[in-house]
């Protein structure tokens, strides 16, 4: 789960960590009366969206007069904002941020994430801030430095100023460091995260250390010990289809082609996407039913599959362990009935009970192709939607 | 022989007294597994369904001479659970239960330090011995006992490579899921580690998925140490970077952990790798005559 900036940096804020004031609008007239409020300029007029490069795009903007502030509030709410992580359709902005300016002598790189490698949260910092860390990691691997956090102990002062001496920072900035690393490390361990990244803590002319921007990710796994940040969501932020499919403990992620994919087991939705495309298909989303697929589960799931109008065929690819292959079987009639569905289907059933379930497939009367084993099933879907194209 | 456990490893279930628990704990006991009992807090001296039911891991192991447990219980007190039995000494943890927040994990990881049990999971279908020892959720009648190891982030896909080994004749020593969660107890080199040690296993198929790098540091210890012949397919070729694909360790962040960047580093390990999920075991054949 991701939420908005406004909303991380109130979060870091109540951690100690220093952030520049502002405040969020939701209206132009608004903004206006915040900067005033704020102090006495500039400003940066900020669009709050969940995704990265808004620069770029026009989505952050600085105002000397708090009449500027409107003017560029208006300017920013409503409009559609493209980035290189929004995609061509881009995403509709209906918040801004209005905070103060500040004067940046340097911009610093921090983050804290769970390195899988060493089981532990580490710090990686560096002084590249404001660049694509990425690039930064591939082009001048030196230039990123990591400490490990061991979990009994946390992050303690020695390493936090290891870091602040590898940033190059000197006097009373070390101390500083330490104490904005601490907060850091602080948040995200009391919230959960599964990523933290300042980008960029800048050095301010009159040498103090401010967060400017500041992206979380957090554990969905352990959400629900944290309703505060639960209530952050913001739907209009994630694909619909994905919002249905979690309240329906389905677990899907929408792709840009056009053969609907449900199946058992993660690894096996991944694997099913996987062999459409190895017989030059396109697949339409990963869907994962889930071990424990009920009837209710997979018309659901054929539900938010047939709501995305690209969807020009069904894959349904189930392995039966404890699940048995009967009961998917009906439960795949139930939907189709249901749905009324108008699409080529192919079901792939293996496991407990295969041969009956392939019996109330072919006896309940409707148009469902069935296949024996993965590459069979994915042939047959990539032949069905090319077919009813011709 | 075989890894891991055997028909001498005994079981205990803790959060027998669940559904989920006791529904898998008489699957196993069907299969033939010697489970003497379970563990549920406020519960000791009941007994359901034949199990004796113990408070504490502690108990149960005094009581029944347990060697492993199995662990479904909920997310939020499943890190728990596995330390509880780590503080126990048993030999061998295998932690169903999937959603268990990572930095629960990472606490565990570092309590386990110096300790002497092995844990598999969480987030896993478990492990199985062919015709000796199930524990876990997988199906028991689609394995065969015979000698090609199994190891696998993925529990449907498992039982995918599984069904093809069973179906061409070639039997399984013992297959392991490690799960597919970011942090885990047990990772793909430490079972092929094991696998190679095992006279019993001549052969092994290596399941991975986006995400990560475990596939990587296992081929380069399959490249470096490994006499015996290994096959590969990794799950994610389609996979879009930065969107979780079900399994909270099934991501590409930063750019890193791509499907085709570990089929790269496999190939070069030589692994034979499957592209296709229907050929991994035909995958295997090319380098390995039973």
């Amino acid at each position: 789960m991701n939420i908005h900036e406004y909303q991380a940096k109130a979060i870091l804020r109540k951690f100690g960590v220093p952030v520049p004031d502002g405040h969020v609008c939701y209206n132009s007239a608004g903004a206006r009366e915040w900067a005033k409020r704020l102090g006495e300029g500039p400003w940066v007029v900020k669009a709050q969206i969940h995704a990265g490069g808004r620069g770029k795009g026009g989505g952050v903007k600085l105002a000397r007069t708090a009449d500027e502030v409107r003017v560029v509030a208006r300017e920013m709410l409503g409009m559609t904002l493209r980035t290189h992580q929004t995609g061509q359709e881009g995403k509709l902005v209906t918040r801004v941020l209005v905070e103060n300016g500040c004067n940046i002598a340097s911009e610093l790189y921090v983050s804290l994430l769970v390195d899988r490698a060493t089981s532990k949260v580490t710090v990686m910092a560096s002084t590249e801030g404001g660049m694509d860390i990425e690039e930064v990691a591939a082009n001048t691997p030196e230039k990123i430095f990591t400490e490990a956090i061991d979990p009994l102990v946390g992050l303690t002062p020695f390493q936090c100023r290891k870091i602040a001496f590898s940033l190059g920072l000197g006097g009373k900035l070390v101390n500083k460091a330490v104490t904005v690393l601490q907060g850091l490390y602080e948040t995200f361990i009391a919230c959960d995260c599964s990523m933290l990244e300042i980008n960029p803590l800048v050095v301010t002319a009159e040498n103090n250390l401010l967060a400017l921007d500041a992206k979380f990710g957090f554990d969905d796994n352990a959400i629900f010990r944290h309703h505060k940040i639960g209530d952050m969501r913001d739907y209009d932020e994630e694909d619909p289809n994905e919002v249905e499919a979690s309240q329906h403990e389905l677990s899907y992620v929408s792709l840009s082609g056009n053969i609907g994919c449900l199946v058992n087991g993660a690894g096996l939705a991944m694997a099913t996407m996987d062999i459409i495309k190895h017989y030059s298909g396109d697949p339409a989303n990963f869907l994962d039913v889930g071990g424990g697929a009920t009837i209710e589960r997979v018309t659901e799931a054929f539900k938010i599959i047939l709501t995305d109008k690209k969807v020009e065929g069904i894959l349904v690819n189930i392995f039966g362990g404890i699940m048995k292959c009967d009961i998917i079987a009906a439960g795949v009639v139930e939907a189709a009935r249901q749905v009324s569905l108008n699409v080529p289907l192919v079901v792939r059933l293996e496991g407990t009970n295969v041969a009956r379930g392939k019996e109330i497939l072919a006896e309940s009367g409707l148009n469902i192709v069935s296949a024996d084993g993965m590459a069979d099933a994915a042939q047959k879907i990539v032949q069905a939607v090319k077919g009813a194209k011709q | 022989m075989s890894i891991l456990i055997n028909k001498n490893t005994k079981v205990i279930t803790q959060g027998i007294t669940g559904a989920t628990g006791l529904f898998h704990a008489q699957g196993a006991r069907d299969y033939g597994t010697q489970m003497v009992g379970g563990v549920t807090p406020g519960k000791g001296g009941t007994v359901i369904d034949g199990f004796p039911v113990f408070d504490t891991v502690l108990d149960a192991i005094h009581q029944t001479g347990a060697t492993a447990s199995v662990i479904y219980v909920p997310p939020p007190f499943a890190a728990d659970s596995i330390m509880e039995a780590v503080d126990a000494g048993i030999e061998l943890v295998c932690c169903i239960t999937e959603g268990i927040p990572v930095l629960d994990m990472v606490k565990v990881k570092q309590y386990m330090k110096g300790k002497r049990t092995r844990l598999v999971g969480p987030n896993c279908p478990g492990v199985i011995t062919p015709g000796e020892c199930k524990i876990g959720i997988m199906p028991g009648y689609i394995h065969k006992p015979g000698r090609v190891g199994v190891v696998s982030r993925s529990g449907t896909l498992t039982y995918e490579a599984v069904w093809q080994l069973t179906c061409l004749g070639l039997g399984q020593s013992t297959c392991v899921g490690i799960g597919g969660d970011p942090v885990n107890g047990t990772n793909h080199l430490d079972v092929l580690r094991l696998f190679e040690a095992d006279p019993d296993t001549d052969a092994v198929i290596m399941i991975g998925e986006i995400g990560g790098t475990s596939e990587e540091e296992a081929a380069y210890f399959v490249k470096q140490h490994m006499t015996k012949p290994v096959a590969a397919y990794i799950a994610g070729i389609t996979a879009p970077p930065g969107k979780r694909m079900g399994h909270a360790g099934a991501i590409i962040s930063g750019g890193k952990g791509t499907a085709a960047e570990k089929v790269t580093v496999l190939q070069e390990c030589g692994i034979s790798v499957a592209i296709s999920p229907a050929e991994m075991a035909q995958a295997l054949l090319k380098i390995y005559k039973p």
